[in-house]
């Protein structure tokens, strides 16, 4: 198993989040997550990613085999794990090549290997900026700044594919984006899958999954997830609404 | 009495045995030089001297050096300036500066006095610009220096430009002719090379003719790591139309003071663009004060700090819009590590008749510890009620999710941090106009962050030819 998240409890500032959380993933699946506002979704994203403030009280994330629990955000990300942000960051005075040169070469380093030959990194910028049709000025400007929500997005899936991740959460990916965005995003996540890697979708609405077809569905609710299925309870979920899961963990 | 006593520290004393017979003025006995000098030159000494004995060296009682304490090292005994040195080495034998790519007229100080074969001591360049010693230009252009020596500085601002105006040796004098555009930037180089505790007091003066254009790189560095303090007035003219570029390097030993105060003068149209860039130094004090005086003058001003250890920064900028229809802004970024300590005072004054300025002040600090401090006053005070004015002032760490971001692309904590404090303080790298200069300061700003220029005391245009490669890189231009 690629992510084997067991029992894991999650804490922001003494205030416990994830309250139990389950979830395994395979190489060459593509999980979905949903569930309402405030139950713990964002909150498991940061958690596998290290980010600081998240106290993980008990419970284990292992990943390739290793409890990752202890290992700072860029040894994670070095290691494969990738975020998608829900909120990505603008960073004034860093330009998307440099950034992404400095973060590959980083990769490159972490892994033992020589720093990216200036030729094949352009080529590989070129070959990615098309799979999310990325204007080329765009790569030239600050990282996320004054960007539209689509060109934050998209960047975010251009990222992806550029440090081509074994692991990859998309957090909130669809939010602001209008159809034909969405189906760029998609199209590019579509690309990127293959046997060799993983996805985590984390979504509030069904019209995603018509794109990224997932193979699992998870909701969650108030930090656990509490139903499982296949494509069709993304569905399921889409006509009856969360009401009908709280009714149902109400219900036992 | 004895209290009175304590309160003179050696450097004061110092300074006032250096002109205990004012009828040998200090840079005729140091020099040994039985030239006459220009009658306005000697009147600014003499009333140098009259009003540093009546105010001695500013104290922290004084506002606008609150948060700039330099009376802890008048207990150093200083020299109080030098003899003029002969021409035995060429400049770059004393010190090397090269940037690839970036083509100047070389100029240099040594201790106090202008550096050049006795042939050059004052030269017409092939472009018409007189460059040269300006204690030889009062004898040669005795009419630049009634017009222009003296008008605009201000000995009585405080005791550093009054000891400044009365025991100065020498400087650098810039003539530029109406009509001459200048594609060579001239370069000052200020070089230290005494073993002892020294005080240097230098004078500028740059004229700019009309609808001339002039880019001028004045560079301070140490090239030893002994103590010195160094104290600079320039006046600056800029007549109708006329376009100066003024860089200002400041790379430091933190055992030296450096204390300089700008002054200009702006005629029609004209236009300023002030970069100053300090990498190193242990106490460095910035004062500009620029009079914009007829219609259609515009001054940018902007400036750079990255500070650590226990190095401290003052830059003081007073806007003065006499006229109507002029622009100003100003734009101050740094980052302050360690138990550095940083002070911002930008001051605008709007007169009356000057409706429809716009003026427009910004300084921003990131402070990298809890024991770095800056202390950050903008003060308006506006005469005129048709004007845009505006100023803020930002103190904060680096961005948390901004770092975490970065890591998550797996780019290690140390290296995340180096590129936000790199990328906060291009704003004001990115107005360098000259390409060349701006990538060797790029590349000068990674070093620093990294630390690496601490450990090299000389100067930091030597990154062209590193001894320690700069191992990440982010400049567009290098791919």
């Amino acid at each position: 198993m690629l992510l084997n998240i067991k029992d894991l409890h999650v804490s922001i500032d003494g205030k416990e989040i994830l309250k139990g959380c389950n979830l395994g993933v395979n190489n060459g699946e593509v999980h979905a997550i949903m569930g309402p506002n405030g139950t713990g979704k964002s909150t498991l994203a940061a958690a596998i990613t290290g980010r600081e403030g998240y106290d993980i009280t008990s419970g284990e994330i292992i990943y390739k085999g290793q409890d990752i629990s202890e290992l700072s955000p860029d040894i994670r990300a070095n290691e494969g794990i990738f975020l998608s942000f829900q909120y990505p960051v603008e960073i004034p005075g860093v330009s998307i090549t440099n950034f992404m040169r400095t973060a590959i070469n980083a990769q490159r380093e972490y892994r033992g290997e020589q720093p990216i030959a200036a030729g094949e990194f352009l080529k590989k910028m070129e070959e990615k900026k098309k799979l999310v049709d990325i204007q080329s000025k765009l790569t030239n400007r600050s990282v996320n700044e004054g960007f539209s929500g689509g060109e934050k997005k998209k960047n975010e899936i251009f990222q992806m594919a550029m440090l081509e991740p074994t692991f990859a959460v998309l957090d909130e990916t669809d939010s602001g984006l209008d159809i034909d965005a969405l189906k760029v995003v998609a199209n590019g996540v579509n690309a990127l899958r293959s046997e060799n890697n993983a996805f985590v979708v984390i979504t509030h609405y069904q019209r995603l999954l018509d794109y990224i077809v997932p193979d699992f569905v998870h909701v969650m609710y108030d930090g656990k997830i509490v139903k499982s299925g296949g494509k069709g309870l993304a569905n399921e979920l889409e006509e009856k609404g969360y009401d009908w899961i709280k009714e149902h963990v109400q219900n036992g | 009495m004895s209290d009175n006593k304590n309160k003179i520290f050696p450097l004061e004393t110092s300074l006032k045995n250096s002109y205990m017979d004012k009828t040998k003025p200090l840079n005729h006995a140091k020099s040994g030089s039985n030239a006459i000098e220009h009658k306005k030159v000697t009147n600014s000494r003499l009333n140098g001297y009259n009003i540093f004995d009546k105010t001695g060296l500013p104290t922290p009682v004084i506002e606008q050096w609150r948060s700039t304490n330099i009376t802890k090292d008048y207990k150093e005994n200083y020299l109080i300036g030098d003899n003029k040195p002969k021409f035995d080495k060429q400049i770059n034998e004393i010190f090397h500066c090269s940037v690839h790519g970036f083509d100047t007229n070389v100029f240099a100080l040594l201790n106090g006095w202008y550096y050049s074969t006795p042939d050059k001591v004052l030269q017409t360049l092939d472009n018409g610009i007189i460059v040269g010693s300006l204690a030889v230009a009062q004898q040669k252009y005795p009419d630049l220096f009634d017009d222009y020596y003296n008008e605009i500085a201000r000995p009585d601002s405080h005791g550093f430009n009054a000891i400044n105006a009365a025991i100065f040796t020498d400087g650098l004098f810039i003539y530029v002719p109406d009509n001459v555009k200048s594609d060579k930037a001239v370069q000052l180089i200020k070089m230290v090379n005494r073993d002892d505790n020294i005080m240097i007091n230098t004078r500028n003066l740059i004229i700019l003719g009309e609808n001339s254009r002039l880019s001028f790189l004045h560079c301070d560095d140490s090239i030893n790591q002994h103590k010195g303090l160094l104290a600079t007035n320039t006046e600056i003219f800029l007549k109708k139309d006329a376009q100066l570029d003024l860089y200002k390097l400041q790379n430091l030993n933190n055992n030296t003071t450096l204390v300089n105060s700008t002054f200009v003068k702006q005629d029609a149209n004209s236009n300023l663009n002030v970069n100053v860039l300090t990498f190193n130094g242990g106490i460095i004090r910035n004062e500009f004060t620029i009079d914009l005086t007829e219609e259609g003058a515009n001054a940018d001003i902007s400036g750079m700090y990255l500070m650590d250890d226990k190095q401290h920064v003052d830059n003081q900028v007073k806007v003065i819009h006499s006229a109507p229809n002029c622009t100003s802004s100003e734009l101050f970024k740094g980052v302050l590590d360690d138990h550095a300590s940083g002070v911002f005072n930008g001051y605008i004054y709007v007169a009356r008749d000057a409706q429809q300025t716009m003026a427009f002040q910004k300084n921003a600090n990131i402070l990298m510890t809890s024991t770095a401090s800056i202390d950050t006053m903008p003060f308006l005070e506006i005469y005129a009620d048709d004007v845009k004015c505006s100023h803020g002032a930002t103190v904060g760490q680096l961005d948390n999710d901004a770092l975490f971001y970065l890591m998550q692309r797996g780019i290690k904590e140390s290296d995340a941090k180096l590129l936000l404090m790199y990328a906060f303080v291009t704003e004001v790298t990115n107005k360098i106009g000259i390409d060349a200069l701006r990538n060797s300061v790029d590349d000068m700003v990674k070093k620093r962050l990294r630390g690496d220029l601490s450990i090299c005391d000389k100067c930091i245009l030597q990154c062209s030819t590193p001894d320690l490669p700069v191992e990440f890189e982010i400049d567009m231009s290098k791919i």
